[in-house]
Formats: structure tokens, sequence, C-alpha cells
């Protein structure tokens, strides 16, 4: 440690690095490349012995015919894209309801104050209920049982109904999501928040939802893509939806193809799903860290 | 280091354990049902020899179908008691092919594995499937054992129950099971404006017509019949379709398609047709499926 050293020039960056550095570099990029040969030769290896394992089963010729057959894929695939328009359309709609409702739903669960009692009683009842009930019978009672009523003015609609279900059953889904997070949120960030004179709605508008929201993006997401499979079964009340179409086709001809094309599609739906909420996240995360990730 | 000679062994362990399920689990060519098809038969007595077929169950025959039963096809959703057309003509082929009714093993087998590709349990399925070609290429049949004729059944009170002609339905909402002939009755005579709505079971069918969620919907004559008398009685049999004289659908018994006793089981059919079997059945359980005037 002497201080009168005469600092470096800068700009004149004159190090080299050592030979042995230089080995040390030459030796992992060996090891890299030796590592990634392996790992390909062996997911061919492995791609090689599935085929022929599949491909050489005795039943592989009707397996292929009954399973991928492509003369039903063609019939199969204007149909089930036209019933994934319902799916689609539900999803929309059902998916704004529920993340709203959710969260309306979690708001009134975490609500403070003796005084709001029964509010949270009956929340949490909503939830306790409807996450419990099989969602297949709350279609039912819902689809069959409303129009039973015969109740003047209300919709015998059985898409509308089919709809209203799903988000009777996934809002209670989604509000525990939401409560997750809100009650994941640091007592002292609400503490600071009164401190500096927020309201209590301020504060949660302000300080708790946005940091609970961000939480809770993945289970969300999740809920999202199981939301958008089981708007499917709103068939049960004569809805035509992908996967019905394919199941029509299907028992018409006794083909399972058309099930194959409505599964592809359903997945090739899922996919573009995940990489935007993935890139949503990362965007808020970059937008939280601005002095930059440590 | 580590990592390459992680990967190396991984992949080793992974390449020896999938030879090894190549060589040790790949299924054998099937000997079952392959040696159960020497007996190929030709339709020849010898080859049915009563009592003696080349059953899942030897000595046994077992007979799927859907749960639940549906009258008038079966009763009680018990298609054991011998009771309803199917049950009926389930053992009457039983005993043409030389098994009594205590042989006779029932097996729940939905509509939709009654037709997938791997092996069947059953020795044949009867659960009012209509033949076609398309689904020859999947399963085989036996002869046919009913003429299936489509019938619309609607509200009394709807304007459904007026109608006379295919056109008059082009207007209406109607509904039909899945997988059924109903349904591609609709889409092909119909045509109607509205999609029709598709149901799992005929119980849904029933519910939308009794709610008003559909005007009308579409069954096969004898299911037309029932529904009337003893399900949904505001209802009515609007009228039937017309049948294609030179290709009149018929429901059949299911086969696995490789199935060695497609052959006997048909001749068994045949036979019950020929001596008047399958229409003094068709009297004892359909009768109430009298005629409905056909839409045209």
């Amino acid at each position: 440690m002497t201080l009168h050293k005469t600092p470096p020039v800068v700009g004149t960056d004159t190090y080299t690095p050592s030979e042995r550095r230089l080995a040390r570099e030459r030796h992992h990029r060996t090891r890299t490349r030796r590592a990634t040969a392996i790992a390909a030769t062996s997911t061919l290896v492995t791609g090689v012995v599935l085929y022929f394992l599949i491909t050489g089963s005795p039943g592989w010729q009707r397996t292929q015919e009954t399973f991928f057959s492509l003369h039903y894929a063609r019939e199969a695939l204007p149909e089930v894209l036209e019933g994934l328009w319902l799916n689609l359309r539900l999803l929309l709609m059902c998916g704004s309801a529920v993340l709203a409702l959710g969260l309306l739903l979690a708001v009134a669960r975490t609500l403070r104050g003796p005084v709001f009692f029964p509010i949270r009683a009956l929340a949490t009842a909503y939830t306790d209920f409807f996450r419990g009930l099989p969602l297949i019978i709350c279609l039912l009672m819902v689809v069959f049982g409303v129009p039973a009523l015969r109740l003047e003015g209300v919709t015998n609609d059985p898409v509308l109904l089919g709809g209203a279900a799903l988000v009777l059953t996934y809002s209670a889904y989604v509000a525990e999501v939401f409560r997750a997070g809100i009650e994941s949120v640091h007592p002292s960030q609400r503490a600071a928040a009164r401190s500096l004179g927020l309201s209590s709605g301020k504060t949660l508008r302000f300080v708790v939802l946005p940091q609970a929201v961000r939480r809770v993006v993945p289970p969300l997401l999740n809920d999202l893509v199981s939301l958008q499979k089981d708007t499917g079964l709103v068939s049960i009340a004569g809805a035509v939806d992908a996967v019905y179409a394919a199941q029509i086709i299907a028992s018409k001809d006794f083909n399972y193809t058309p099930y194959v094309v409505a599964g592809l599609v359903f997945v090739a739906l899922t996919i573009p799903m995940t990489r935007l909420t993935d890139w949503v996240t990362a965007r808020m995360d970059r937008r939280r860290a601005q002095g930059g990730l440590v | 280091m580590h990592l390459a000679n992680r990967s190396l062994v991984t992949a080793a362990c992974s390449a020896a354990v999938l030879l090894a399920a190549l060589t040790g689990c790949a299924p054998q060519p099937e000997a079952g049902p392959q040696t159960k098809a020497s007996g190929q038969a030709g339709g020849t007595a010898g080859a049915c020899a009563p009592g003696k077929l080349a059953t899942e169950v030897p000595g046994k025959l077992t007979v799927g179908t859907d749960k639940p039963a549906y009258a008038p096809w079966f009763s009680d959703d018990d298609p054991s008691n011998g009771k309803g057309f199917e049950s009926a003509v389930a053992y009457a082929v039983a005993k043409q092919l030389g098994y009594e009714r205590d042989a006779v093993v029932w097996q729940h087998t939905p509509f939709n594995s009654a037709f997938a590709p791997g092996a069947k349990k059953f020795d044949f399925d009867i659960n009012q499937v209509s033949i076609n070609e398309d689904r020859k290429k999947a399963v085989a049949f036996s002869s046919g054992y009913y003429d299936v004729r489509q019938a619309v059944v609607a509200l009394k009170s709807s304007k459904a129950a007026k109608a006379t002609s295919l056109a008059d339905l082009k207007d209406v909402k109607l509904g039909a099971q899945v997988g059924t002939t109903s349904l591609e009755f609709i889409n092909d005579l119909v045509k109607p404006d509205q999609k029709p709505a598709v149901y799992q079971r005929n119980d849904f069918a029933k519910s939308a017509l009794k709610t008003g969620q559909v005007d009308a919907i579409v069954v096969d004559l004898p299911t037309a019949f029932y529904i009337t008398g003893a399900e949904v009685p505001e209802a009515t049999v609007v009228g039937q379709f017309p049948n294609s004289t030179d290709n009149p659908e018929q429901f059949g018994l299911v086969l696995d398609k490789e199935s060695a006793l497609t052959s006997c089981v048909s001749g068994a059919v045949d036979a019950l047709r020929k001596d008047g079997t399958l229409a003094a059945l068709e009297k004892e359980w359909l009768s109430d499926a009298v005629d409905a005037p056909v839409l045209k």
C-alpha cells in the first residue's frame, strides 16, 4: 500500500492474459465442446431408438391409421378451428371477468376492520364453496338448472350460461392467487405508505396491489391456461368447441386423428401465451430494478 | 471434467436403458389373437363350433355395451336381465353361437373405447352402432340386426311440432347426440340455418328439449317413442326422416377388426333374421315404435 505510486495511464491498456489463463480458457472450451457433442449424440441415439421402438411395434400401422391419418386431419382441421373460435371468445370474455371478480374477492377478503366482517365472511364462503365444487357439476347446475327456473329475462343460451359457470369457479381460484399475493407484501410497506399519509384505499391501490399482482403473474397464467382448456367443457350444453368438433368427427368415422389435431392446436395456442407473459414479467422486473440488477 | 463425465455416463445409461427396453419390452407379435385367428372361420359350421369359439375368455361370451344402457334397447340399465331389444338380441345371438345365458358376460364399454385400435376386451359390442363405410376401416361389423329410422321429437307447444317437411325444420334449433347418425341426418338432409346443438348423452338432449334450449331433437325412432311415451310426455314425435332405399341404415354388432368371430357372429345374426327371431323381438320390445309420418 504505497500512496505515492504513479497511477496507470488511462487508455493504454497493456494487459495481456497470462499463459496460464489462456490455457485455462482453452481447456474450458474443449470441455464445453465435448459436453455438447455428447449431449447431441445421446439425444440422437435416444431419438433413433424411440423411433424404431414405436414404428417397429406390431400395432404401429393401425395406430398410425387411427391417430395420424392425413385424410382425417384435413377433414377435421377446419371444423376444429371453427370450434376454437368459440374457445377463444370464451377465454377472452371469461378471462377478463375472472380477473376482475377474482381481484375484487381477494380485496374483499383482505379488508381490515370489524365493520367489514360480513363482506369478508361472504367472500371466504364463496371461495371455499366454488373452489371445492367440481367444475362439471357447477356447469351442469348452471346450464341446465337456470333454464329450468324459467325466469323472465334470464338467458337460455348455453354458451352464456356455461361461461357464467366458468367465471364462478375460476374467480374463486384466482381470488386465492391474488390473496396470496396481497398477503406476501411485507407489512412494513403498508406501514410506510400509511405513515406517508396515504389512505388505506390509496395504500392498497398504489403500494400493495402493484407488488402483489407482479408476484403472482406465473400462477395467474397457470389458471388462465387451465381456463383456456376448460372452456371446452361448455360443450356439455351442446355448443361445439374445438375438442367437441374433433369428437363429432372421431365418433362418426371411428378415427382418433381429429383429437390429435385439436390437441396440437391447443398446445400451439398455449405456447405464445406463455412467452408473452414471460416477456411481460421480464419487462416488469426491468422496470422495477431501474438501478440495474444486482 | 465432472460435467463431461456425467453426461457421458448419462448418455451411456439412457442408451443402455432404451436398448434394454427395445429388446426386452418390445411388444412381441401378439400371440393371443394371432393364434386365435388361425382357426379363421369361413362361416362354415365346423369353424363356428357351438360354444367352442376362440372368445376372449374361453367358454364365455363377453358382450360390451355402454352405461347407462337406455330403454327401449335395455331395461332398468341392466343389460343382463334379457329385457329390452338389444339385450334380447345379444342373448339370442349367444344362443345361436352355442352359449347359454350363464355363459354370457356383460362388460361396460364406453362408446369411444368400442372403436379404440388396441386389443378389445369384448367379443362383440352391442350399443346401437350404425354401420358405415368409414367405421368399417376401424372395426368389423356383423350383418345388421335392426333397420334404423331417424325421427324428430319436439315439444307439443313449439313451432317445430307442426313441421310436415324437411324444409319446415330449416329455421328450427335442432339437437342430437354426438356420434349418432341423427347428427348426420341434420347436417346432410335438413341443413338448418342454426348450427345444431350436440350433446354428449341423450339425457342432456332431453334436458335441453324440456327447457327449450332446442326446439327439437333427432333420435332413432324407438328412442323417440320411448321419450314421448315415458320420459317427456309434453313432447311429440313430429315425423321420421326418409330412409334411402338403396342403402338403409342398420345397427350392427361391433367386433375387433381382426376378430376371428366376425363371420360366425354375422352368420348367427343372419340365421336369426331368417327364422323370424329378430322380427319377433322387435315386435316384443319395440312395438311402440309405430310409424310416424315421413318428412319429405
